[in-house]
């Protein structure tokens, strides 16, 4: 196999499909002692997509956040396939404002399809939710660090990622949309997924070319499920450097960055 | 309250909002022929009636039959809704790159430019509403589906920050399919962008009205259309994150037809109230003066 087709967005995209990925319930005991989970968001109901808590960071408290793949067919249906309702996103900020209070770091972790679309999921203000924690996460008076894990889902993953840091594992990817349905508006064939996942630019080193992430988190040699533990550390890694980082920088200083960061994206002519 | 049949043809108006074309024209709809006044006029997408274009014009563009509030450009809005003549657009020259290189992207803009005479389908600027000095944000949905890329997003962010500076409040006249996918993951973060402003914006104590139109979709819905302090939308819009097709697909049956349409928002909570198009300047001038 070449270099360039190894480093295709669609080989990419075969490594995070893999049944084996690991997900956010097989880190969470490698990156965090004493992981605390809470529940709910206080306005409806609460949302196995997103798991939330508390847990020690190399001694520090931290707060939690990640969407839930499943392991397992049992898993996937209880988690939705880690695609969030409303009050999912909405526990969230919860816990996020709940981090501010007392002053501890976010840790987001986004890996998600996308938000679920749903009848249920409309009435409940699907958009409103999304639309509320890019309004709030922008301004939380605390550093948030992203990672993606390994789908990086359009609207729904970016209810998550508004961040100071973001880290990309090497074979995730973020996407406006998911590369099948880019193939049916394009060309009105589902089946050319693969032509569209090159042309989106949904890699890692895209996010990182881009400005859109900080940095490229190494996976093992054939991808992260080959060997979880190396993959935590490299985590471990990406989180140790990001706290250091932002914890010495004053709030006001953090939260101009992050307004920065976001402000600057975007490519045009005048 | 039991709505009427709002959206029986809601299908194909969805045809051209998740994408770049046109909503398409499906002849399975179309009445015969020999059903419809040959007289030139508008024909309403949802009850097929069809309305001279004189008495269509004096109406505000709404259908006399249904009050259907059916979509208008960014000059039409501009000129229904400010004080005339007191409109400067900002941004003017500023046009979508290609960020991803997207086949096809480039030409598809010059040939918009060209036929619409502007160069995205977001507008802003500064006007004036009986008197009063406001910054204004219009979509034209006639441009991609006013889908929000680079351009957009960066009107919209300008728009809030000027406004911050200047002490305004701002309103936004929202329709868009969503997040520009010929921009890929730079039309995403957009989102993120113009809600911040909007944030800024918000937490200088100032006032946005948000006012959705139809469409109101996807990646706009999605940030700063639903971060308004007041949010309005015209009689019978479409307003919803995710696509009828995508959830119909995935619950494998018919939705009921008044679902997102903006009486469906007001009923579970998501918007402040319905304004018929013939009411918005005066709705909209009281609200900015019980925030001053
Ligand atoms: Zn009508």
């Amino acid at each position: 196999m070449s270099e360039k087709i190894k480093n295709s967005a669609w080989e990419k995209l075969k490594i995070i499909r893999e049944k084996n990925r690991p997900t956010v319930k097989d880190y969470l005991p490698l990156l965090f002692d004493d992981f605390f989970e809470l529940h709910g968001d206080r306005l409806y109901g609460d949302d196995a997509a997103i798991i939330g808590g508390v847990g020690l960071f190399d001694g520090v408290p931290v707060t939690v956040i990640s969407q839930v793949k499943g392991r397992n067919l049992a898993e996937n249906k209880a988690g939705n396939f880690a695609m969030p309702h409303p009050e999912g996103y909405r526990k969230a900020l919860r816990l996020a404002r709940q981090a501010e209070k007392f002053h501890r770091p976010v840790i987001c972790f986004i890996d998600t399809p996308g938000a679920f679309c749903g009848i249920e999921a409309e009435k409940r203000g699907q958009g409103e939710a999304i639309a509320r924690n890019l309004f709030e996460f922008i301004t939380l008076k605390t550093p948030v660090i992203s990672v993606v894990l390994g789908e990086g889902g359009s609207g729904g993953a970016l209810a998550l990622g508004i961040c100071d840091r973001l880290g990309v594992l090497e074979n995730s990817i973020y996407s406006v949309i998911s590369p099948r349905g880019a193939a049916s508006i394009l060309w009105k064939d589902a089946g050319k997924e693969k032509d569209a996942a090159e042309v989106l630019k949904i890699t890692a080193t895209d996010m990182l070319n881009f400005g859109i992430a900080e940095k490229i988190i190494p996976e093992p040699p054939g991808g992260a499920h080959t060997d979880t533990k190396r993959t935590a550390n490299a985590i471990t890694d990406f989180l140790s450097e990001s706290i250091n980082l932002l914890k010495q920088a004053d709030i006001d200083n953090l939260l101009e960055k992050r307004y920065l960061k976001f402000r600057n994206l975007g490519v045009y002519a005048e | 309250m039991a709505l009427e049949n709002l959206f029986g043809l809601v299908k194909d108006r969805w045809n051209g909002i998740t994408g770049n074309n046109p909503p398409a024209e499906k002849p399975k709809n179309e009445p015969a022929p020999a059903e419809i006044p040959a007289a030139p006029g508008f024909k309403c997408p949802r009850c097929l009636t069809v309305t001279p274009t004189d008495v269509f014009a004096a109406g505000m563009k709404v259908c006399p039959n249904c009050n259907y509030h059916s979509r208008i450009s960014a000059d039409e809005r501009i000129e229904m809704f400010t004080d005339k003549g007191s409109f400067t657009e900002f941004d003017v020259t500023m046009k979508s790159l290609n960020p991803i290189d997207f086949p096809g992207y480039e030409e598809k803009q010059r040939e918009l430019a060209e036929r619409l005479k502007m160069n995205d389908g977001m507008v802003t600027g500064l006007c004036t509403l009986r008197g009063e000095k406001i910054v204004l944000g219009v979509m034209d949905s006639r441009f991609m589906m006013a889908s929000m890329g680079s351009v957009a997003g960066e009107k919209i962010t300008r728009a809030f920050e000027y406004a911050t500076r200047e002490g305004l409040p701002v309103i936004m006249f929202t329709a868009s399919g969503g997040a520009r996918m010929q921009e890929g993951i730079i039309s995403l973060m957009q989102m993120a962008k113009t809600s911040a402003a909007a944030k800024r914006h918000s937490d200088a104590g100032l006032l946005f009205i948000s006012i959705m139109t139809d469409p109101t979709t996807g990646g706009v819905e999605a940030s700063f259309a639903s971060l308004g302090d007041i949010i309005i939308a015209e009689p019978k819009v479409l307003i919803g994150f995710a696509g009828r097709r995508v959830i119909e697909g995935t619950i494998k049956q018919r939705l009921p037809d008044d679902f997102q349409s903006a009486e469906f928002q007001l009923a579970h909570g998501f918007i402040d109230m319905i304004c018929e198009r013939r009411f918005l300047r005066r709705t909209v001038a009281h609200l900015i003066k019980l925030h001053k």
